[in-house]
Order: C-alpha cells, then structure tokens, then sequence
C-alpha cells in the first residue's frame, strides 16, 4: 500500500438505538483504485455508505476526504467536494428525459440553480455535453425516452451517466449490478472499468465475480465489523471470510 | 415538435382571448372570483405539482394576504396597489417562516405542520381585534388604480385583477420552465438522488415554498380588494383543502389545470347554491369521480391524449428540439 489515500475512515460507529449496525470501521480508499466493499447481507455495507456520504449521521468516529475532515458536513457539501454516490436501486428522475435527466447534474455549475426568471433556454448549452455523456454510456439514441420508459439496465446507465456529469474524483457505487441480467452485469462491468480511469471508485457488490473482475482492493465487513482486507485472491482464501460468508469454518 | 409548440401559443392565445371578454359573457364578479381562487390554486400546484410537497395550510396565506390587504386599505388608507403588496409581503413573510420549519419534515408530516401553522393564523384573526372577529374585516375600499381609474367600475376592477393575474400566471410559467424549476422537478421525482448531485434540497424547497406563499397572498390580496370584504374562510381550512380539490380536479403539474378546477369549483358553488348544502355532496362526488376516472385531472388527460396523437405513441418530450433555439 504505497499509493496515497483520498478516503479513509478512522474508528466508524453507528448505532441505532441498542443495535451497533458500523462497528469501529477503519477503511483506507487510495487514490485511483477500485475498491470494493463486500460482506455477508445486514453486514453494515450500505449503512457504510450512508455514513460516507453523510445521509445519515456518525454516532463516532471520523472520516477524511483528502486528508480534510468531512465527518460533519451537510450531504450536498460531499457531492460539491467530488464525492457522489448511486443508490441500490437505480437512482434516476423518472419522468424527466434522459437528456435532462444529465442536465440535472450539469447544470449546478452554471451557478443559475435558483433563477425562477430565467428561461430554461438557458439550459440548452449542456446539451452538447449531456448527449456525449450518453453516448459514453451507449445511451445516445435514447436521450429524449422518457427515462421510466428506459429498461432496468439502461437506468443504471443512466444513472452512471448522470454521477460522471459532476466529474467526481471519487464515485461511492451501491450495488450496480443489483438485479441485473447477465448481458447487462457485463455491459456494466465494462462501463466503470473505463470510467474508473483516473477516478477512485468504492463500490457494494454482491455479485463476487464482478468483485473479481473489477476490485483491485477488498473489504470484507461482517456484523459492522472489518473481517479482511486485500486483494480479492487474499480474501476469498481467508478462513475467518469463508467462516462468515458459508457459515461452517473451512 | 414545431407544430406542437404552435398550437401551444394558440391555446395560451385563446386563454387570454376568453379572460379578456369573459366580464361580457358572466357576471364580473364571479369572473374576479374565479381568477383569484384560480391564481391561488396556481401557486399552491407550484409546490404540490412541480414539487411534491403536500401543504394542507395554504388558506393562511390567502388569509393574511385579504386581512392585511384589508387593513392596509381601509384603516392606513394606502393606495390599492400598495395595499395589495402591503398584503403579499406579510404572506411571503409568513410563508418564509412557517416554511423553513415545516420543510424539515415530509409528507404527511409536512402537512401537518402546516395545518399547525394555519390553524395558529386562524386563532390570531378569530381573537384581533382589527379583524373583526366573526364578521370579517368589512367595507374595504377598492380605491382607484395608478391613483386614476375608479375601481367601483366593475369593468376596470376586472382588468386590474386580470391584468396582475397574468403576471403573476406568467412568474409561475416561468418559474416551472427555468433552472430553478428543473431542479425543483429533479427534488420531485427523486429527492435523494438530488442530494446525492449536490444540490442542498431544502433551500430549493424553502424557495419555491415563499414563492408559493407569496402568489397564494397576492390571490387573497386581490379577493379583498373584489369582494371588499376578508372572512373568516379565508383562513379557514377548508379552504386549504379546497384547494387540494381544484388542483386535482384539474390536473395536478400542469400548468391551467388548477385555474380550470378552480373554475368547475366556484362555478359548481356558484350555481348550486339553490340547492344549499348539497353543494359540499356534489363538489365531493365530482372529487371522487376526478380521483377514481381520470387521476391526471381535466387537463392532465387532454394533455396526454394531445401527446399521443402528436407524436403517435406519446413518449417523446420537446425539450431538445433545434427548432426551438432561435
């Protein structure tokens, strides 16, 4: 572990009245790798993420973002820092185009947000650029579908599409391949492999052979716990994760 | 896509055709009074339609908006313009304020609190004295417009409450059709997600919340100067679910619907009143027949069937269209 590290947690606690759902979680992202958080389902994974992105707030503990405490900072905050999130289940504006769906995210640089006077044709110039970011994600000739119309994969493309728009340093990726064929877990792979270029990713994932393909580095989290940490090829012959995740010690 | 924006411009042509001889066609005053319950039920889709926050205390702005009108007018003797700003400034007041605690909840939650709220605003005239208690706040002048046009004639009264109408349709027009309001949408259809693109939801929110406020105020400041009188159901909550009504009636998230519920209702209140309390029985079925028929409301289905046959299957939207960037 030489490279340096954009995110890291230090001590993480939840707790939710008597249940300790993150229990002393320490997580070291480095900068420009895919890492992958996996573990057994109520393992705290999600709840990780809900902390990371402040949708929830920290009961103890800490967490850095480029070396800056962001521990207590409102959650539209982390998404301005380069720091944006996906959800479990695909996250996009169902009614709206796919193309303005894109300019949701593109236009908050125009710093024009809260002009109720203007016209919206003043959002036509990111039009350019959210019609190539659907072509980058094989979207291009369904930028004016109605994004409910959209099947379930190309939301999630959508979705990614729409989390590049802001040009994060860091994308949080909750599970995305959930619920996904198998033509499309493969279409997916093949998306954040090349949006990871020259971005951080941590990403959820049940599916472990796209942790596989993808992870360069693994978490295993257990009962809030950190159970293991490595490559995928360390952790999948860990006694204590195979213990955790097939139930009867190896 | 052209075709559908020119006929777009012809219906909005027509709307003003319809307001501009209507005072020739129905009595004035019923005219007035439609327009001013229909403005109020535009503001209050504004943020029930566009973004997706139930308010079940909208009558306190409408409210506060007549009374002080009222005040302004009759005790301080303000001119009427001034009187009837004097009665949308309190009401954006009371909307900034109510709205930054409310906001801090959603659904039924929101809507509690602000029914909370209005309830307060309710007590507060009840128990004034300058309002007037149970009789209302009585014989408020119409003063004249720009100081020049004696209001008394219906007909000016009329174009005076037209003419602020259509600005304040067109500060809503805009407002749904501008940055603010793609995020307000993005707020709507997906609010975390939003949060998650960075966008601090419940400034946005608390916006288009003392927008609201502010037109439903001005909706109550021009029915004083009308009616010349502020009652008690100004303030009542019936008339903030009244509201709920006419923007379901008439197609919730769209931007003439709740005018058109607006219409059906006080006409229905209107020409019924012969057959005295049934009118609650006939508005309530209309309500459950709209609700379980046509849940896009009245123009929310002609929209759609207008779209279907535009574009053969409905499904393509015009944001995009080169044609429109000239």
């Amino acid at each position: 572990m030489n490279g340096e590290c954009i995110l890291e947690t230090r001590g993480l606690v939840k707790q939710f009245n008597e249940f300790v759902a993150v229990n002393g979680v320490s997580l070291r992202v480095e900068r420009g790798s895919i890492h992958a958080l996996i573990g057994p389902n109520g393992a705290g994974k999600t709840t990780v993420f809900n902390l990371l992105t402040r949708f929830i707030p920290v009961t103890r503990g800490e967490i850095r973002f480029r070396g800056e405490d962001i521990t207590g900072a409102r959650p539209a905050d982390i998404a301005r820092r380069g720091m944006v999130r996906s959800f479990q289940v695909s996250a996009v504006f169902p009614a709206l185009t796919a193309v303005e769906n894109i300019r949701v995210a593109l236009q908050r640089k125009l710093g024009t947000s809260f002009h109720f006077w203007r016209t919206e044709r003043s959002l036509e110039a990111l039009d350019a650029r959210a019609v190539e970011l659907l072509a980058e994600v094989g979207l291009a000739e369904h930028s004016d579908t109605v994004t409910v119309e959209l099947p379930y994969g190309r939301k999630r493309a959508l979705e990614l599409a729409t989390t590049l728009a802001l040009d994060p340093e860091v994308m949080l990726l909750d599970e995305p391949t959930q619920g996904m064929g198998h033509e499309d877990v493969g279409r997916v792979v093949a998306l954040i492999r090349r949006v990871a270029q020259g971005r951080t990713v941590l990403m959820v994932e049940h599916n472990l052979s796209v942790v596989q393909d993808l992870a360069d580095r693994v978490t295993v989290l257990a009962r809030g716990q950190v159970l293991a940490e490595g490559s995928y090829g360390e952790v999948s012959k860990d006694p204590a994760v195979l213990e955790a995740y097939i139930g009867a010690p190896a | 896509m052209s075709r559908l924006r020119s006929l777009e411009a012809l219906g909005w042509g027509v709307l003003v055709a319809v307001g501009i001889v209507a005072p020739f066609v129905v009595y004035p005053v019923f005219a007035m009074n439609v327009l001013c319950l229909a403005l109020f039920a535009s503001a209050f889709n504004l943020l029930l339609g566009y973004t997706g926050l139930l308010s079940f205390g909208h009558a306190a702005f409408l409210g506060a908006g007549a009374y002080v009108t009222g005040l302004a007018a009759k005790t301080w003797g303000l001119p009427t313009e001034l009187a009837v700003l004097s009665g949308t400034a309190v009401a954006t007041a009371l909307g900034a304020i109510f709205g930054s605690l409310a906001i801090r909840r959603s659904g039924i939650y929101f809507a509690m609190i602000t029914l909370g709220f209005a309830q307060l605003v309710y007590f507060l005239v009840v128990q004034m004295s300058w309002t007037g208690g149970e009789d209302g706040l009585q014989g408020i002048p119409r003063g004249k417009a720009l100081g020049l046009f004696p209001l008394d004639q219906q007909l000016t009264m009329y174009y005076f409450v037209f003419t602020a109408f259509l600005g304040a349709f067109f500060v809503i027009h805009r407002a749904i059709h501008s940055p603010f309001g793609h995020v307000l949408r993005a707020v709507r259809e997906n609010e975390p997600r939003a949060l998650s693109l960075g966008y601090d939801v419940d400034r946005y929110k608390l916006v288009a919340f003392v927008l609201s406020a502010a037109l439903a105020g001005l909706a109550g400041s021009l029915k004083a100067v009308v009616l010349q009188f502020a009652s008690l159901s100004d303030v009542h909550w019936h008339r903030s679910g009244e509201v709920v009504l006419m923007t379901l009636l008439g197609g919730m998230g769209t931007v003439v619907g709740p005018s058109v519920g607006a219409l059906i209702v006080v006409a229905l209140e209107n020409y019924l009143t012969d057959v005295g309390s049934w009118v609650t029985v006939i508005t309530g079925a209309v309500f459950v027949v709209c609700v379980l028929s046509f849940r896009r409301g009245i123009v929310g289905e002609v929209r759609a069937l207008v779209a279907r046959s535009f574009t053969g299957a409905g499904r393509k939207r015009s944001s995009s269209s080169p044609s429109s960037s000239g």
